[in-house]
């Protein structure tokens, strides 16, 4: 982990976030109230224009610039679950590419969604994509897996999570509120984890 | 899509520059962060805040003044404010009695609030309203849902942070306020957020969504537009049933405040219609009527539609029900 190689995904999130704008925006007018997308944007753009400044920073110090901008933007309730993630992750993470560090860092950014939003695997949130994808994180660090089949599991396992929140009755978020009336349809959160966890794996396949 | 809008991104900051400008004799603006207090702080008393997403002008902003909010951290249309707001606005405030802050219940908002409240130093207390009777309780639900009932603990409890009483007491009666509101809404159409350009949700020519929220989210049931006396008698139904379930007598003698709000497309005459019903249904059932207020209180943008809110009311409610405000969009007692 190096800050160029974040700056670098900054940007490839930041245009895949925006070229699934009609796929976020129409799972969230059915099961949410419409402004996922505008505000999951707007985080990724604010992230991108402090990009400049990581590059001087430690991987902790970005990641907690990174979640400083995300609380201070985007609002709504992605804003303090994502400024969470970050926060906490930015307190586990080294620069010398320790990746059991790194996933510590992401299984305490996990954890602290999960306090923040009060809300636990099967609630039919983002957790169902970040909580599968965490644990398969730490077995697979903890096996020393091969760098190349790592990648392709997580990006599996995000997959496989935002494709079984489709069952899920809805217990947080707005779309609470609907219950029943969710079933069937994918959490826009976990769809928009999804998208930024396979985004970092394209782009660690290239690296 | 057809608003009066300049650019999207611009949409809530212009907004509220006219805000502050139509009432610049009582309230002030801050733009970077966005926060809005009244002209005049009094440091000594507890201070009053609150916020959420934009679109339910005047809430809360409409509210800043003598007699209720201190402070209104408005986020961008139908999202909550983001903490530093919070804390910029308390900081310039520096208050010396505490920090209570009115809080719908919506999960965006109670995080904002939460973190903003773990980063001050000042003493700080949390009303959470959860008026709508439309979403039941249940381990399904995050809880029920903060809408107009809102209004009526700001500015009963704005009254009494005025009085000089200290921020338990403030809590302890907002809490009071919002466990004696009870609110349903009815929507006869969508609204549409402007950066999003496009309704919120579709709803047919001929059909009304029964319990929806003030963000056009769906409430109990879809159904076929009938006469409004029998919109009205669904709505009271569910209204008693969650007084019911509170364990709350209605017929209490105090009586009860009843608020029939607009969801801002919906004509005043037609709001009076419902007011009407109202009040001849809740005649029938002994109700007694001893406080009312109608117009656009907490609105959904530009939703067709309209909730009522009872509020049972005791003398200490009714004494700061009454008492004196001078705000933009409440005043009365001066």
């Amino acid at each position: 982990m190096k800050s160029d190689f974040i700056i670098q995904c900054i940007d490839n999130i930041t245009n895949c976030i925006v070229e699934s704008e009609s796929e976020i925006e129409s799972l969230d007018r059915v099961i949410g109230d419409g402004d996922h997308y505008i505000n999951i944007k707007r985080g990724a753009l604010a992230v991108q224009s402090i990009k400049g400044d990581l590059n001087h920073l430690t991987n902790a110090e970005a990641f907690k610039k990174i979640g400083m901008t995300i609380m201070s933007s985007v609002g709504g309730a992605s804003g303090p679950l994502f400024a969470s993630f970050f926060l906490a992750l930015s307190k586990e993470v080294s620069d010398n590419d320790d990746l059991h560090k790194f996933s510590l860092g992401f299984s305490r950014g996990v954890e602290s969604i999960m306090q923040r939003g009060k809300s636990k695997l099967g609630d039919k949130t983002m957790l169902d994509v970040l909580i599968p994808v965490s644990e398969k994180l730490q077995s697979l660090v903890k096996d020393g897996c091969e760098k190349n089949i790592m990648i392709k599991e997580i990006d599996l396992t995000a997959q496989a999570g935002v494709i079984a929140t489709k069952d899920l009755i809805p217990a947080k978020g707005r779309s609470a509120g609907l219950a029943e009336r969710a079933v069937g349809h994918i959490d826009p959160g976990a769809k928009t984890c999804q998208i930024i966890i396979s985004t970092i794996c394209n782009q660690l396949n290239k690296g | 899509m057809k608003k009066f809008l300049n650019q999207t991104d611009n949409f809530i900051v212009d907004s509220l520059k006219g805000y502050a400008k139509a009432h610049e004799d009582l309230i002030y603006l801050n733009l970077d962060p966005v926060f809005v207090t009244r002209k005049e702080i009094n440091p000594n008393k507890v201070l009053l805040v609150s916020g959420g997403g934009s679109g339910h002008e005047p809430l809360h902003t409409g509210y800043l003044g003598q007699g209720m909010l201190d402070v209104a951290c408005p986020g961008h249309v139908f999202t909550s404010p983001t903490p530093d707001q919070m804390i910029s606005a308390i900081e310039y405030c520096q208050p010396k009695s505490g920090v209570l802050f009115i809080v719908k219940n919506y999960s965006g908002d109670v995080m904002n609030f939460e973190m903003a409240s773990e980063m001050i130093t000042f003493d700080h207390q949390t009303v959470l309203t959860n008026d709508d009777a439309a979403v039941f309780n249940s381990s399904y639900t995050t809880g029920k849902r903060g809408v107009a009932g809102t209004v009526i603990v700001e500015k009963v409890v704005g009254s009494l942070a005025e009085s000089g009483s200290d921020l338990t007491a403030c809590k302890v009666l907002g809490d009071k306020v919002n466990h004696h509101s009870s609110s349903i809404g009815v929507a006869l159409s969508s609204c549409t957020i402007p950066a999003a350009g496009k309704p919120t949700f579709s709803i047919g020519e001929n059909e009304i969504e029964f319990g929806v929220g003030i963000h056009g989210e769906p409430g109990r049931k879809r159904e076929k537009i009938k006469a409004a006396n029998l919109i009205v008698e669904d709505m009271v139904a569910a209204i008693l049933k969650d007084f019911d379930e509170k364990s709350l007598d209605v017929k209490d003698p105090g009586g009860i405040l009843l608020l029939v709000n607009g969801f801002s497309g919906t004509p005043l005459s037609e709001l009076y219609l419902i007011y009407n019903a109202v009040a001849e249904q809740l005649s029938k059932k002994n109700i007694h009527i001893s406080r009312s207020l109608v117009g656009n209180y907490t609105t959904a943008l530009d939703m067709a539609g309209a909730s009522i809110t009872m509020c049972l009311l005791d003398d200490e409610i009714k004494k700061h029900w009454d008492a004196p405000v001078l705000t933009p969009n409440l005043r009365w007692g001066n």
